[in-house]
């Protein structure tokens, strides 16, 4: 019926450790505060699967710098990708919008590798059916080029120039019990 | 998964669970303000009705415009079916007209089983004469397992199935999938309505059946009413009405029995008065209207689960 993410691999080279993700969330933490003075009008939505915990920390380090805790959440995109039709049914994750909602906040959609650009645009589309935020901005930790569609970051971690031929691996203490992030040269896939 | 959901045969245990949690997503979008996910945009479904339905047929409706698919309708009355064309027709008619899943009901048994080996699209049965209601049983699963804790809470749970069993579907699709679930079934009903040869069935099914609802009602940790089917019966089941509220109704005095918060649930359409008292139905721990939304929720994660993936043998 429906099938699992991949796990991510163990091969190839460690390009970032969990000191570089450390470091790499801290300035986005930082960079979000300085476009929205103050957290209030802020809702991070973390993109399932391992946006979410990236959002969770992002919100932590938010909350130790300013004092008050800043709304963050989940946003599931299943139901909105374009590709639902070519690929076995994928059952959908928990979609949590905090309680405040989104109307006429500032929403910044964390999500771990910014690749083609497709989960952001549904992800676009979800948020939509939940109310109407002032603005939306995207945070990634890892940027690997490659857009599909006229989508870009405002906050990135860490911008990794990669061939097509390459996979992006990234781990993260939640849900995989280490940070880290590989990239992995795949067979068969032209450059 | 399953590529029509015909009987709860068809889908494990597993898979039932990732239908509830597919449900409970579901169950949020009926709180959204926009009540529409794009998953089945493009698709369209025919609700075939040979049977009168209300809230079957419109659960399914909903369920399907929610999730953007186009929905149709089309009972056995006013349609082609009543001018003497033959099932076989009809459906093949209906489906050529170029739909992606068909919803059945039909009051003959198996119907919807024989339907699915004419047609090469997912076939969703909507009950089957005294056959099977999947998606009724997924619902009623859903709906006391979310009352009673979560995932893996019905394990060991006693619950009792009162009334009509021979003429009743839910109850056979309910048998077998709170089985699934890890909970055991005590079939109540008069020896008039116990279908032939259960004691072999449950053996098999691994059930329990009782004739006396008094004695029932103190240990279970859920009752679930049938309603009594007059349009089934060509009478001589029990002798009057007031008889068998006596006997099996879920009366005001018999709420004393359960323990307190026992949810009560009862699949529709209700004869209040006769298996179901207004006290009861009304009670604090009646679930019945908590069945009607799982109904929804459950309809939109089964077509999500059949309709929206790639086409998979």
């Amino acid at each position: 019926m429906s099938v699992q993410e991949p796990e991510p691999s163990t091969d190839g080279r460690v390009v970032l450790d969990a000191r570089d993700i450390s470091r790499a969330l801290t300035r986005i933490s930082h960079e979000i505060l300085e476009r929205n003075r103050d957290a209030e009008d802020l809702v991070l939505l973390g993109l399932h699967t391992r946006g979410v915990p990236l959002a969770k920390r992002i919100a932590a380090r938010i909350e130790a710098a300013e004092g008050h805790p800043v709304a963050h959440g989940a946003l599931d995109v299943t139901m909105y990708r374009d590709d639902l039709r070519t690929h076995p049914t994928r059952a959908p994750h928990h979609t949590e919008i905090p309680p405040g909602g989104i109307d006429g906040k500032t929403v910044v959609l964390v999500d771990d590798v910014l690749f083609s650009g497709r989960t952001v645009r549904a992800a676009l589309d979800a948020l939509a059916d939940y109310g109407r935020p002032a603005v939306v901005r995207l945070a990634v930790l890892v940027d690997r080029g490659h857009r599909q569609l006229p989508i870009r970051a405002d906050h990135v971690g860490k911008n990794l120039p990669t061939a097509r031929s390459e996979r992006v691996g990234l781990r993260l203490e939640e849900t995989d019990g280490i940070d880290e992030v590989r990239i992995v040269e795949l067979e068969g896939v032209p450059a | 998964m399953t590529r029509h959901l015909l009987s709860i045969d068809d889908v494990s245990a597993e898979e039932i669970q990732q239908l509830f949690t597919t449900a409970a997503e579901m169950h949020d979008v009926q709180k959204r303000e926009v009540k529409k996910l794009p998953a089945l945009r493009g698709r369209t479904v025919i609700n075939l009705f040979f049977e009168d339905s209300t809230r079957t047929r419109s659960s399914f409706e909903i369920a399907g415009k929610w999730l953007s698919a186009d929905v149709i309708n089309l009972s056995a009355k006013g349609s082609s079916a009543s001018k003497g064309e033959s099932l076989r027709d009809t459906v093949l008619t209906v489906t050529a007209m170029g739909v992606d899943g068909l919803v059945m009901r039909h009051s003959a048994s198996g119907a919807a089983h024989q339907v699915a080996g004419w047609l090469d699209i997912p076939v969703i049965n909507a009950g089957d004469g005294m056959h099977e209601h999947p998606t009724q049983a997924l619902l009623d699963g859903y709906t006391l397992q979310r009352q009673l804790g979560g995932p893996g809470s019905l394990e060991g749970k006693r619950i009792a199935i009162v009334g009509d069993l021979t003429h009743s579907r839910v109850f056979r699709s309910n048998v077998k999938s709170l089985g699934k679930l890890g909970a055991s079934v005590i079939a109540v009903a008069p020896p008039t309505l116990m279908p032939s040869g259960i004691a072999e069935w449950a053996k098999a099914d691994g059930f329990a059946t009782s004739y006396t609802l008094d004695d029932v009602l103190p240990e279970v940790d859920a009752v679930m009413m049938l309603r009594v089917q007059r349009e089934r019966m060509s009478g001589g089941y029990f002798p009057t009405s007031r008889e068998y509220t006596v006997g099996y109704g879920l009366t005001r005095q018999r709420l004393a029995l359960l323990r307190e918060g026992v949810p009560i649930l009862h699949p529709g359409p209700m004869n209040r008065g006769l298996e179901i008292s207004p006290e009861a139905a009304d009670a604090a721990s009646s679930r019945i209207l908590d069945q009607v939304s799982a109904g929804v929720a459950i309809r939109m994660s089964v077509l999500y689960h059949l309709l929206a993936g790639e086409e998979s043998a």
